[in-house]
């Protein structure tokens, strides 16, 4: 295959990657969309494999390591759990920051790589690679973190070490100074100490970086994780001079932009705070803000056979489900649930706030994949107007982003964090493990409301039994 | 010893509840006490005694018997003085009592050495609601005035177009929107009539609207809402601007339901002689503040009577004609007001008057008169003061809608930054360089505009099939294995390190490559209408 038939291709797989991101527009064009992404992709790989620049000397390797690769990256799709999709997701992010890594580093010791290039565009070529090693490492730890936070096997509370901010500035300084060493170093074998140290700056980082940030606050970690790779995948386009690499890369990286962005102003948050550390380290604020406006009043608990009444004697059910229904596996029951009730003709619809979850749309993906027709799964805007004509809003392992603190206390620490209006329907009913407080550690008003009552108990066992109850 | 509770039956004239239901008599056996019933006390409700005796209540014929058993008693109405006779000393009474209006009442009781709670002297706080009474029968009542209107009223609710011709539908007019005026605005809605309401307390405006009626206000200046979000007395202009209103509106309506009440004060008379004589014929004027009086001049209570060609309905008794349901809800009321009472569930009660809903409800204990009580510390809606207006909610911002735009100097700032870079990039960067930005600026532009247009439903399959993507970073490692030996020749290549450094590439995309784009399938497979 000449130069030109592969560039060709290159551009075929960039058209076919814009349209694989345009087809998630809608439920309906989305599968289509991620054919055209396998159809890019397997043109892109085939064009490169059979193009100019690889010899028939190292089929046999590629295939050994896309076969092992591909292996598993099938097996882990087949047996991943839906809730288990943030983890996924994360663990894969870090992959594609440690191959950024790999390339950038066997780009950097071979020597035919920059052999033809003149001095300004040796320099240039350097720094994409201290650059794309840079983006690589931070993106390889901060997944790596971000997937232990999300499987538990890191507690999810923001870690704050003293100084934090001095630490990582202190960090940057490194950084710029081994790249100065680095561009200005003789050899490779010279600048090969500059570059490990930043490697090794950029990994603690990446790893400082994720362990300050709060379980709630992970939608946004996961989307600014996928865009980083995506990033990476841009530097790495830089230093190989590849197009396709860069357009990808660029398409990546503004897609997770993008999607932090959202998560952002879903929860009232300044980008950059969320970065900078966990919620509610303003320190003794948090405390001293709810404090002098406790929610008076008494919590009302209900039982299941008396939700399954409310629930029966309803016309209209919003549910809102949080994060506790992805841990207790419950989207199952909720289903069952749905469908009885709208076979005896309730209207039921749920609504998903913009960072309920660990990922953005997680919980669109949990109750599709107990087959929630996603017509009824609506958005907080779309729904948000409706609570006052609703006769139960059931609200499903979900704290902050149903408490009407947001709206009434201004001092309140997620003030302005837009949130479902839960407590306008005639009856809410609260789902909850018990009377802890939500990821930002605000009491939640709403417990307190008199329209409101309170099914303790796991979310699964206790929906389960509503379903016995509405059924007998 | 657990304690007995007697249900008597009601004496008075014309009332059918009763103070507890089979249902209920379950609940408070499970709560450690043992309940007698009175023969024939549910029948007026239709409770027989068989369902008591099933629920595991005895029943006692005659009321002495059953007075004298008793340590509680549960009744509806307040007692007859002969009642009061058939008392035992130190018994627990819970009633409605009325103590503002019945002073004499409480005496006797205290010189009975009596336990009174009064279920209509429970203190209106968010804890007590559980056992409000006067709002449960309030609630009947709105609902059940309706309902006789209905039954005087010689037209449909709601409007008809038939082959017969076309009928309008009613117009109801509802003032004062507590609960048993919004109850009454939710039945008229349902029967398909036309509602309108009017309250001197403006916030109750967005309740009649979520019932479905229509918020009329009085062109007036004055906030309406006393303490403990009752009504209080409005002044003399507020009352003549309402007044015009009222008129302008019997005109026009069919029907007007008034529940205007002041507490401890006789109900204001707010539909005058003039405006009865102004409405058309056929119409009706339920008026439940007949009892204290009447909103209605012309009303007379118990009674239904026909005046200047519209009938006016005076019951006092609407909660004791849906008496199934009055007493269902009544006896849940006291229920509730019972574990209240007897928090360790061992049948016996403890009225603790530190406790501010028991102090609020107890109007007689022990034989001292308790009432009426210290004034409330937390009031269900305090009182707003009158010169703060809160405003200044923050407006949530839409979703996928950027806010104001930004301000001209900071679109500025921001161009003139985008420039200076361009310009440090131009200035130095060699022509090989700058093509490959201008391919990564285009496709940054391009990723955003096709992403704003990602559902956010989508947003995870978004997120796994750009992870899928990104493995790209493949053809960086693909290069890398085994370039064409042209390209090689003279340089000194550590080949086998870079070729180990390249697989490990390659197989990581391929994790990601091949994984990332099977689970988007299998979650876009599971996206199904």
């Amino acid at each position: 295959m000449s130069e030109s038939l592969a560039t060709v291709s290159y551009i075929g797989a960039t058209i076919l990657f814009i349209l694989s991101l345009g087809g998630l527009s809608n439920p309906e064009t989305s599968r289509r969309g991620n054919l055209y992404g396998m159809i890019g992709m397997t043109i892109a790989v085939l064009a490169t494999i059979f193009g100019p620049r690889v010899t028939m000397a190292g089929i046999p390797w590629i295939i050994g390591s896309m076969v092992a690769g591909g292996s598993i990256g099938l097996y882990a799709a087949r047996v991943v759990k839906m809730t288990q999709m943030p983890e996924l997701v994360a663990l894969m992010h870090s992959l594609v920051g440690l191959a950024a890594c790999l390339v950038g580093f066997a780009n950097y010791i071979d020597p035919s790589a920059a052999a033809h290039l003149t001095s300004a565009e040796k320099a240039i070529h350097e720094m994409e690679i201290y650059i794309g090693i840079l983006i690589g490492a931070i993106t390889f730890s901060g997944s790596i973190i971000a997937f232990g936070k999300l499987s538990g096997k890191i507690g999810g509370k923001p870690l704050l070490l003293p100084a934090r901010h001095w630490l990582n500035l202190l960090g940057l300084l490194i950084v710029i100074y081994c790249g100065w060493q680095f561009l200005h170093s003789a050899s490779v074998s010279a600048g090969m100490l500059p570059l490990i140290v930043m490697t090794l700056i950029a990994l603690l980082f990446g790893i400082h970086m994720v362990m300050a940030i709060g379980g709630a606050d992970m939608p946004v970690v996961v989307s600014m994780l996928n865009s980083y790779s995506g990033w990476a995948a841009a530097a790495t386009g830089f230093m190989l001079s590849n197009d396709l690499l860069i357009v990808t890369g660029a398409l990546v990286g503004s897609s997770g932009a993008i999607l932090s962005y959202i998560m952002c102003r879903a929860m009232n948050r300044n980008f950059i705070s969320v970065i900078a550390g966990g919620f509610g380290t303003g320190g003794g604020t948090v405390v001293a803000a709810s404090g002098d406006a406790q929610p008076a009043g008494e919590v009302v608990a209900i039982s299941a056979a008396e939700t399954a009444e409310l629930l029966r004697e309803a016309r209209n059910v919003i549910i809102v489900p949080g994060y506790g229904m992805a841990v207790a596996q419950a989207q199952h029951t909720v289903c069952e649930i749905t469908q009885y009730l709208r076979d005896n003709g309730i209207n039921v619809r749920f609504g998903i706030h913009p960072v309920a979850g660990r990922m953005p749309g997680h919980m669109n993906v949990l109750l599709a994949e107990a087959r929630v027709p996603y017509d009824i799964v609506l958005e907080m805007d779309e729904l948000n107007a409706d609570f006052p004509n609703t006769d139960v809003a059931m609200v499903i392992g979900a704290n902050d982003i149903v408490n009407p603190a947001a709206q009434d206390d201004p001092n309140s620490p997620i003030a302005g964090m837009p949130v479902l209006e839960v407590w306008k329907a005639k009856t809410s009913i609260v789902m909850k493990r018990s009377m802890a407080s939500g990821y930002a550690g605000v009491d939640n008003p709403l417990f307190y409301k008199e329209n409101n009552r309170m099914l303790f108990g796991d979310a699964k066992k206790m929906l389960e039994e509503v379903f016995v109850a509405l059924k007998s | 010893m657990t304690l007995m509770i007697g249900i008597p039956r009601e004496t008075a004239a014309g009332e059918k509840r009763v103070a507890t239901v089979p249902e209920v008599v379950e609940k408070l056996i499970k709560l450690g006490f043992s309940v007698a019933v009175e023969s024939g006390a549910g029948d007026a409700a239709n409770f027989s005694d068989d369902t008591y005796r099933a629920a595991g209540a005895e029943i006692i014929a005659g009321a002495a018997k059953l007075w004298a058993a008793s340590d509680i008693v549960f009744k509806v109405r307040g007692p007859s003085t002969d009642e009061i006779g058939l008392m035992r000393e130190g018994c627990t009474l819970v009633s409605f009592i009325w103590p503002a209006q019945n002073p004499e009442l409480l005496k006797q009781l205290a010189a009975k050495k009596a336990t009174v709670l009064a279920m209509d002297s429970v203190p209106r706080m968010s804890r007590a609601q559980k056992l409000d009474a006067l709002s449960s029968m309030a609630n009947i009542a709105g609902y059940r005035a309706v309902i006789e209107a209905a039954h005087q009223f010689g037209r449909f609710f709601t409007g008809q177009i038939t082959a017969a011709g076309k009928v309008p539908p009613a117009k109801v007019f509802v003032i004062g929107a507590g609960v048993a005026g919004l109850a009454a605005i939710g039945a008229a809605c349902g029967l398909g009539a036309i509602v309108r309401a009017n309250d001197t307390r403006p916030e109750v405006g967005d309740q009649v609207k979520s019932m479905g009626g229509e918020f009329v206000t009085v062109d007036y200046e004055e906030e309406g809402t006393g303490v403990g979000g009752y009504a209080k007395l409005m002044s003399e202009g507020f009352q003549k601007a309402q007044r015009e209103t009222f008129a302008k509106q019997a005109k026009e309506v069919d029907i007007i339901i008034t529940t205007a009440l002041i507490p401890g004060k006789p109900a204001p008379k707010l539909i005058t002689a003039e405006m009865v004589q102004s409405m058309k014929p056929g119409s009706v004027i339920v008026d439940m503040a007949a009892e204290q009086g009447g909103n209605c001049e012309l009303t007379e209570p118990g009674q239904v009577v026909m005046k200047h060609g519209v009938t006016i309905i005076g019951y006092t008794d609407l909660p004791s004609r849906l008496s199934k349901q009055s007493s269902t809800l009544y006896a849940t009321n006291l229920f509730r007001l019972t574990e209240e009472l007897c928090k360790t569930k061992d049948g016996i009660i403890n009225v603790n008057m530190e406790d501010e809903v028991i102090r609020g409800t107890t109007v007689v204990k022990d034989g001292n008169i308790t009432w009426p009580p210290p004034a409330p510390k937390l009031s269900a809606a305090p009182a707003k003061p009158a010169a703060a207006k809160p405003v200044a909610a923050p407006a949530a911002k839409g979703h996928g809608k950027g806010g104001a735009p930004a301000s001209g100097t900071k679109t500025a700032i921001m161009f003139g930054a985008a420039a200076a870079l361009f310009w440090l990039i131009g200035a130095n960067a060699p022509a090989a360089f700058l093509g490959h930005f201008t391919v990564f600026v285009l496709a940054c532009f391009v990723g955003y505009m096709v992403v704003w247009n990602v559902t956010p439903a989508l947003h995870t399959p978004l997120m796994s099939v750009t992870n899928a993507i990104s493995s790209i970073i493949a053809i960086g490692a693909l290069v890398q294995i085994a370039p064409p030996l042209s390209l090689l020749s003279g340089f000194n290549r550590p080949d086998s390190l870079i070729r180990w450094l390249a697989v490990a590439g390659i197989a990581l995309t391929a994790v990601n490559m091949f994984g990332g784009f099977a689970v988007t399938q299998r979650m876009l497979a599971m996206f199904r209408k």
